[in-house]
């Protein structure tokens, strides 16, 4: 059943993320990519991680994406990307994929030799503990990511929000 | 039980989907929402690798890179919204002063 589950959210994901790839309009984009993290929160699920899972479907699936598709729309679609001609930038793209993947690949043969030790899932899923960390261990950066958001909106107004801009 | 390498192997070919199409696509919008699949693939891949009560402090480490990841969407975009005023494309082969 697990398994089931792994299998169908994974697919759906690369499929979206590869939909994203081979899409032309930014708005479908964003929609294809709100798929993918949808699906990548139910995997996030799975890994007995309910707090990373609904942090990512309300955060990154409904806020951040909220906001590329209000951007989007102050862009104009009525023009699509023109079919691409040219095949280098492809061929380095995928050049460098594969050796990415090369990569990835020997450091999953480096850890595929940690063999899964016994731990009890219910541990993972405590959330209590997760928020004791939250304000004990993780205390500073907690305190300095809510001053990084603040300034983030702080910039975001003093880039776009002025009408004289550009 | 679904093996750790299984979401390891997820994120890594989410990851390098995300390089391929930050290399492919042409349109800024487009290319950073392929940074945030970058991103993504490294949480998934954070919470693969970790165990028992690791998992909690991957997850208070998840929260963090998506609390800046929103900071860095917000800050983006409106780079990218400027970069439309000022010069009515957001196509990155149109943006080419820098080149000599």
């Amino acid at each position: 059943m697990t398994l089931a589950v792994f299998v169908v959210l994974s697919a759906v994901c690369v499929a979206a993320v590869a939909a994203m790839i081979l899409s032309r309009n930014p708005a479908d984009n964003a929609l294809f990519l709100v798929v993918a993290f949808a699906a990548l929160g139910g995997l996030f699920g799975l890994l007995d991680s309910p707090f990373a899972a609904v942090a990512q479907v309300l955060v990154y699936a409904g806020a951040i994406m909220v906001l590329f598709l209000f951007a989007v729309m102050m862009f104009d679609l009525r023009r699509l990307e023109p079919r691409s001609r040219k095949r280098v930038r492809l061929g380095l793209a995928s050049a460098l994929a594969a050796l990415l993947l090369a990569e990835l690949a020997l450091a999953g043969i480096r850890i595929s030799g940690l063999a899964g030790p016994a731990w009890r899932s219910a541990e993972a899923r405590d959330m209590a503990r997760l928020g004791r960390l939250l304000f004990t261990d993780y205390l500073y950066p907690l305190e300095i990511s809510a001053l990084l958001l603040m300034a983030a909106i702080a910039g975001a107004l003093a880039l776009a929000g002025r009408k004289d801009a550009g | 039980m679904i093996p750790p390498l299984a979401f390891f192997v997820l994120a890594a070919v989410l990851f390098v989907l995300g390089v391929v199409a930050f290399f492919v696509k042409k349109d800024l919008l487009t290319q950073f929402m392929a940074v945030e699949v970058m991103l993504n693939a490294g949480n998934l891949a954070f919470l693969a690798l970790t165990a028992g009560p690791g998992r909690a402090n991957a997850q208070a480490i998840v929260l963090f890179v998506i609390a800046v990841a929103a900071a860095e969407a917000v800050v983006g975009l409106s780079v990218i919204v400027l970069v439309f005023r000022r010069r009515k494309s957001i196509r990155t082969d149109e943006l080419r002063d820098l080149k000599g």
